[in-house]
């Protein structure tokens, strides 16, 4: 019974969601965009979920005296203190439970919660994703040493694109006459991007689309349970 | 003050970005401590946001406002406190409904707005007549975006042995594959780059004052 009765709340709601776009009379013309609603609160508290999880787990790695604790102990306390300075003074657009609290922004420069994001949070996100175009390129060098046809087709397909993009790439075929324009760089990579990539992409989406359809049909008919996870 | 807020914010940015650089040596004790402060801060901006800018104006805000108007939004707000039952495990089959809710919703729309967007729509644009075109560019291109599509569709086809003319249009299909893969590898990188011009830029002009901003 506990895995029966939300298998059938599933197809249910499934079936109105999906009679309604085609019953433009109401009740089901408005319950499509109550159900959205509802989703968009249930999944906010998922987000919640997630956090507090979050939280369980480094606390017990802190308390068992995991190793590297002291790290997971920072971790912690900088979550509280955003959250801290969110609930207390606010957001940029948002009061918090102590007002806009305009002495302490005026000190800062700006409420706390955002002083901690541009100067913290914004630098340690844009840097680990920089980092990450070192071991980028070290990937490709793996990748397009393996010389087969199609590692050569991604490599030529790559550097076309970077090339035609930027300045230098540009200049290298500045030089060629009119009647060889469809060579230049830039037109080159715009080619590259709007018909063989574009094919691929689209076919992407195509056979993407049939897998979801698929899986959610799968879902409806109770074919596929795994998100009710395990126990009875 | 505000001056020296702002000189000391700069310092701080310039710390955390030494500190992932470090990474680029070794693994260190810095690195790690910018990573879990990153990790902290980011679930503590989330969660922040999602309660501003979801459960606020959706719920609470409505709630609190015209109770009588709303009084339906109390069933999401069970569903949702349901949902974070999960986190007892005796109790954790609770959280089955409206794990149940999300999913049959979420499954419905996307059976009809996938249908729509990513099958009728792209099949459509695809059937296009190459002869009308233009230049013989376009010509080109538009038969190379019919075939490259058939092709690389073809290629996930799996309900049959890809042998025979179903092998031969898949391999073809591969090449369209690792063409588009190239592509959005050009572009990843580019973008990648662009953020790491952007650090050395604040490095060296907003914070050492050695090139202008």
């Amino acid at each position: 019974m506990k895995r029966f009765l939300p298998l059938m709340v599933t197809f249910f709601i499934g079936i109105i969601v999906i009679s309604s776009e085609f019953i433009p009379h109401k009740p089901f013309s408005s319950i499509n965009a109550g159900l959205e609603n509802w989703f968009l609160i249930i999944s906010g508290f998922a987000i919640l979920l997630g956090q507090i999880s979050l939280i369980k787990v480094n606390s017990n790695k802190v308390y068992i005296k995991a190793e590297n604790w002291q790290y997971y102990l920072i971790g912690l306390i900088s979550f509280g203190v955003m959250v801290l300075c969110g609930i207390l003074w606010g957001t940029q657009d948002a009061n918090g439970i102590l007002g806009s609290h305009v002495d302490l922004s005026k000190w800062l420069g700006s409420k706390p919660f955002v002083y901690l994001f541009d100067n913290v949070y914004q630098h340690l996100s844009s840097t680990m994703f920089a980092l990450l175009a070192f071991f980028i390129a070290s990937a490709a060098y793996r990748a397009f040493i393996m010389r087969s046809f199609e590692s050569n087709l991604l490599m030529i397909a790559a550097v076309v694109v970077m090339l035609g993009r930027t300045t230098i790439g540009t200049s290298f075929t500045a030089w060629l006459p009119q009647g060889w324009r469809f060579l230049h760089l830039p037109d080159v990579a715009n080619f590259v991007m709007n018909y063989p990539t574009n094919a691929a992409q689209r076919a992407i989406m195509i056979s993407a689309a049939l897998g979801i359809v698929g899986s959610s049909l799968r879902i409806l008919l109770g074919i596929e349970r795994s998100y009710l996870g395990g126990g009875d | 003050m505000s001056q020296f807020m702002t000189t000391f914010g700069i310092w701080l940015g310039a710390f955390f970005t030494i500190s992932i650089f470090s990474f680029l040596y070794k693994d260190n004790p810095f690195y790690k401590l910018a990573e879990q402060i990153f990790v902290g801060l980011s679930a503590g901006y989330w969660f922040i946001y999602t309660i501003y800018s979801i459960l606020i104006p959706n719920l609470f805000g409505k709630i609190l406002s015209d109770f009588n108007s709303n009084i339906m939004l109390l069933i999401p707000a069970l569903l949702g406190m349901m949902m974070l039952i999960r986190l007892i495990p005796k109790l954790e089959w609770i959280s089955r409904y409206p794990i149940a809710l999300v999913i049959g919703t979420s499954a419905g729309i996307s059976m009809l707005r996938y249908t729509q967007s990513d099958v009728l729509s792209q099949v459509a644009a695809t059937m296009i007549n190459p002869l009308g075109m233009n230049t013989i560019g376009e010509k080109i291109g538009s038969f190379i975006l019919i075939i490259g599509t058939v092709c690389v569709i073809m290629y996930f086809y799996f309900s049959r042995k890809q042998e025979g003319i179903l092998g031969a249009t898949s391999k073809f299909g591969i090449w369209f594959l690792m063409i588009s893969f190239g592509a959005s590898f050009g572009y990843t990188v580019m973008a990648r780059i662009s953020l790491l011009i952007g650090r050395l830029q604040f490095l060296l002009g907003d914070w050492l004052h050695i090139i202008k901003p």
